[in-house]
């Protein structure tokens, strides 16, 4: 075939462009894969799928905390369009224009193209009717979230609060927490956090140039869903534990109720509380300030973190220790006039007791009799050991009661209370210069004691098991079918040899029937054993206390009890132990009047 | 059994097997990808978005219905029809600029019942028509002025009506008809002006006029100095230095002063000086994510993300070579090409074969406008060209462009149909 010069001519000129473009081709498609990458980037969206944090039930199973969805109102301003009907969208959102407008000028500032949140936190019944109408304005959609709600507002103190991670915690995880992601910050939710926070998961969806979902990518083999968190179930009968915040409803105080066998709370009140509710979200902050701010502290957790002088709650302690160390027994007998007189200083009594046995002095709470009792503890002892080293021996048993050191609660900033070490007398008064009679206020639990209610409630479980307890703690398990775990506090033995304890069950009955807190602390036909205190408060009016275990026979419950400034323990926090024992071992109340007056009493 | 019988059945017996499938085998090929690029993969069959293909397929039909009818007409008809499809097609372009729809800043469309039709599509092949009108005598040389006056005039006036329809990518298409003339005898200077012109101008966008001023002034001096005879050589280079600096002005005052801010802007992102991904260079930046991401093989048909999700914009029209790079990767589409330029050869060739110069004039035609949209298109798909709106060819969706296209190769199927039956 012949061809014209002009024809090769342009045929030339096209295979040179067509061979342009194969190369540029090849090079696109073959050499170049960062467009690959740009591609995926472009349309395959990895959403984090948030796992459910774990349920936290009570020891009946009910739900104390549980998981509730809500709704974040994202915008992303450049896809809102410029004619919005303005007017329609804060009807639907019931805002004002000025607020619309305000909030569109902050987000607009932050960025056009981001995903912000125009309304954070909606619940699920505003939002059902927003999003019916949302449809009509592009740009906006929904992001849902869960957070904590609680059924009963009530043991906001130990369950703890979430909120998002800061840098450090994201610093400090090595890769688990990534911006956004809810940590446990205090209680139960921070202890427990490894446990309840779940297993982040991924998923791959293919979106479209509008940023919506158009379906998963690679069919969801790629995809890993979330693990919910395991589930919590509290040791804590979360109705008793509502019926105690009742009773200490317009009191400042704790109010703390163990099984002693096995060491599970079942009560953990702090007075003053909060719903808990207030701690959830975004208004978190907001509520923060707030309640850190009020002048009744209701933030501090006062049965782990308060420490009172325990006051005569600690003469049955002394009396075992004495017993343990020879130096009572029984039918010992002290002298008491009215008082306790050393030198120029007497430590004074409420009444002239005569001459009472060790069951006596703590069913009638004698002063001078322990004053005695300590003297030849610290002073006089048959082993003939000075007083610093017999005040060591003394504090050892006293640390076994948890006096004086952290009982091993399963939430963080639990306060070791007061009960120095002689090292801090003989820094004070002089290495050998101090004997009973310079901390002889040791003997009747003021000066250098205070012990938290958690404490309080903790050696009274060792008094009712008669030498032994667990350290207290609010989880029984975690997870649930084969995956639970049981947790179960420390056991301690108190070293008290278990027939000294007979005396002191003997006392704590009579103090209740026909002592101090014959009054209000008796319930028909349950055996309680307690004992009235007053801890001394150089601020202001004494503190009630009440320490107590229920039935003597078989001990089911071991209760602490402090009223601030309400003055004698007998009065008001007797009254309120044998309620929520009433409550626990019946579970109703026979003394309605008795309810009724603690129930409507203010002492703030 | 009459003379026309005879006659039809012939020209079918004849026609361009190779062309005609390879013409058949574009259209089908059309109508697949724009299937694809509307494909909503969360839809199932019958609730499936296919508005676009179901229309393309319409305009398809309509195509191949014309294209029969042409191969049953006369040959000569389509050379006395010329004049005529010309003026009327150029009035209607003139027509189209002042009283047209609006789609995306060109005035190209007149709505006619909820179809839109596009003047400018049919005064391709009415200019084809037109030019291998005037020069069907093989008497008529092109270094005659009264011949050379009346194809500018011919050539111009469309131009015109185009750039009235702000549709300046079509108006380029007409500069293809200089191959035309080329191959009729035309001096080739005009042509490698242009090529020289491109060059400079891209110099000139890239740096500025004083650089690419300094290029050509060096090149100059270095010549004459190197020449023997220095006089003669400088005043000879004049008649380059002079034109080339003319050039370089020109392409400064016109990218400052004639070009619209969106043009300037498309040129500036080709040219790599400005890198703006999320404003002009979102088109070129998305077609190239399509493209790079199909890879050797292509992620396979109807399974494209960054076409089917409409991440690159108008892709089932002037992108629509993105859903073929992505989804048939780098082997579909080099044998797409393969297929285009088996088209254009064979064009050629059919056109050298022809017995009269009228024909051989329309292949050239027809292959010329052919070539410049394959260039122009695929070239800013990929990213060597700028961003100009114009169809590819017998693929992209439209309906205009899918039946003119189809004529064009329908009348030249006829005419070389012909030629072997001796019919004509």
């Amino acid at each position: 075939m012949k061809f014209s010069e002009e024809q090769r001519v342009l045929q030339i000129s096209i295979i040179v462009v067509f061979g342009i473009f194969a190369l540029r081709l090849f090079y696109l498609q073959i050499i170049d894969d960062s467009y690959e990458i740009w591609s995926r980037q472009n349309s395959v969206r990895r959403e984090i799928v948030y796992p459910a944090r774990g349920v936290i039930f009570d020891r009946n199973r009910e739900r104390v905390v549980v998981n509730r969805p809500i709704y974040n109102l994202m915008v992303v301003p450049r896809q809102v369009k410029t004619d919005m009907d303005t007017a329609a969208f804060c009807r639907l959102l019931g805002i004002e224009r000025k607020t619309f407008e305000e909030r569109m000028n902050q987000i607009v500032r932050h960025s056009r193209f981001k995903p912000s949140i125009f309304a954070a936190q909606i619940s699920v019944e505003e939002f059902a009717a927003i999003q019916e109408g949302l449809f009509e304005f592009p740009g906006f959609y929904a992001e849902s979230r869960a957070v904590r709600y609680y059924p009963r507002p009530v043991a906001g103190h130990l369950l703890g609060y979430t909120g998002e991670v800061n840098d450090k915690d994201i610093d400090a995880s090595s890769g688990y927490y990534l911006p956004g992601d809810y940590i446990g910050i205090a209680g139960l939710e921070k202890t427990y956090e490894p446990y309840m926070r779940g297993l982040r998961g991924i998923r791959y969806r293919y979106v479209d140039v509008h940023n919506r979902v158009v379906g998963s990518y690679k069919d969801g083999t790629l995809d890993s869903g979330a693990t919910p968190g395991h589930e919590l179930e509290l040791s804590i009968d979360i109705k008793l534990q509502e019926y105690a915040e009742q009773l200490m409803r317009n009191k400042r105080g704790s109010v703390v109720a163990i099984e002693p066998e096995s060491g599970e709370i079942l009560v953990m009140v702090s007075a003053p509380g909060y719903d808990p509710n207030l701690m959830v979200g975004k208004a978190r902050t907001r509520h923060y300030k707030v309640l850190s701010r009020d002048s009744l502290k209701p933030l501090f957790n006062r049965p782990i973190q308060a420490q009172y002088p325990p006051g005569s709650i600690f003469k049955p302690f002394q009396a075992l220790v004495a017993q343990q160390l020879g130096v009572v027994n029984p039918s010992t007998r002290y002298p008491c006039g009215g008082g306790y007189r050393m030198g120029s200083h007497t430590v004074k009594c409420t009444h002239v007791h005569g001459a009472l046995d060790l069951t006596e002095s703590i069913q009638f709470s004698c002063n001078p009799y322990y004053c005695w009792t300590f003297k030849n503890v610290i002073d006089h002892h048959s082993s003939g050991s000075p007083p610093s080293k017999m005040y060591e021996t003394w504090r050892d048993y006293m640390d076994q009661f948890a006096f004086g050191r952290r009982t091993g609660i399963d939430i963080p900033n639990e306060t070791k209370g007061v009960l120095p070490r002689n090292a801090y007398f003989d820094r004070y008064h002089g290495k050998g210069r101090w004997r009973a009679n310079t901390i002889i206020s040791l003997s009747i639990g003021q000066g250098e004691i205070a012990l938290s209610p958690l404490q309080m409630a903790t050696s009274m479980s060792a008094v009712a098991n008669g030498g032994w307890y667990y350290a207290p703690h609010l989880v029984r398990s975690v997870g649930s079918g084969d995956d639970k775990r049981h947790f179960r506090g420390k056991k301690f033995e108190t070293g008290i040899d278990k027939p000294y304890f007979a005396v002191v069950h003997e006392a704590l009955q009579r103090v209740v029937d026909a002592g101090t807190a014959t009054a209000y602390g008796k319930i028909e036909g349950i055996t309680v054993c307690g004992k009235t205190g007053t801890a001394q408060n150089p601020h202001g009016k004494d503190h009630a206390v009440f320490v107590c275990y229920a039935p003597r026979e078989n001990p089911k419950i071991a209760v602490a009890v402090i009223v601030e400034n309400a003055g004698f323990g007998g009065v008001w926090a007797a009254p309120i132990a044998s309620l929520l024992i009433e409550k626990y071992l019946k579970g109703e109340i026979k003394r309605p009047e008795l309810e009724k007056r603690l129930l409507e009493t203010n002492i703030l | 059994m009459s003379g026309t019988a005879r006659r039809q059945q012939s020209v079918f017996q004849y026609v361009d097997k190779p062309l005609m499938l390879s013409y058949i085998a574009l259209c089908l090929l059309g109508l697949l990808t724009i299937y694809s690029s509307v494909y909503d993969a969360g839809q199932d069959w019958m609730n499936q978005e296919r508005g676009n293909a179901m229309k393309q397929l319409a305009f398809v039909g309509i195509s191949w219905l014309s294209i029969v009818i042409i191969l049953s007409l006369d040959a000569r008809f389509f050379e006395g029809l010329a004049p005529l499809f010309y003026l009327i097609f150029l009035f209607l372009s003139v027509l189209v600029a002042f009283v047209g729809n609006e789609i995306n800043g060109a005035r190209a469309w007149f709505s006619i019942g909820g179809f839109g039709l596009q003047p400018g599509e049919f005064l391709k092949l009415g200019t084809i028509l037109m030019i291998a009108f005037l020069l069907r005598e093989k008497s008529t040389q092109l270094r005659s002025q009264s011949i050379k006056n009346t194809l500018f005039f011919v050539v111009l006036f469309p131009v015109v009506s185009l750039l009235l329809q702000k549709d300046t990518g079509s108006a380029l298409v007409y500069a293809s008809f200089l191959l035309v003339l080329y191959r009729e005898g035309m001096s080739p200077l005009l042509m490698q002006l242009g090529i020289w012109a491109l060059i400079l101008g891209v110099l000139t966008l890239l740096f500025d006029e004083k650089i690419s001023a300094g290029i050509v002034l060096g090149l100059s001096f270095l010549y004459v100095a190197l020449s023997s005879q220095r006089w003669r050589t400088f005043l000879r280079s004049l008649t380059y230095i002079i034109p080339s600096l003319l050039i370089i002005a020109s392409v400064e005052f016109a990218y400052e002063n004639v070009l619209q801010p969106h043009q300037k802007k498309r040129i500036d992102v080709l040219l790599g000086k400005v890198d703006d991904v999320k404003g002009a260079g979102y088109n070129v930046h998305q077609s190239l994510i399509a493209i790079g991401s199909g890879g050797l093989l292509g992620k396979g048909y109807l399974e494209g993300t960054q076409t089917k999700f409409d991440f690159v914009p108008e892709q089932s029209t002037d992108f629509i070579f993105c859903t073929i790079g992505e989804e048939f990767g780098f082997v579909g589409s080099i044998l797409l090409l393969l297929l285009y330029l088996f088209v254009l050869f064979r064009i050629l060739q059919l056109s050298e074969l022809q017995g009269n110069r009228f024909g051989r004039v329309y292949g050239y035609g027809v292959a010329s406008v052919l070539f410049a949209h394959i260039v122009v298109n695929i070239g800013m798909t990929i990213g060597l060209l700028p961003v100009i709106g114009i169809p590819l060819p017998l693929l992209s969706y439209g309906g205009s462009s899918q039946i003119a296209f189809g004529l064009m190769m329908g009348i030249m199927l006829r005419l070389d149909s012909g030629r072997r039956t001796g019919l004509n």
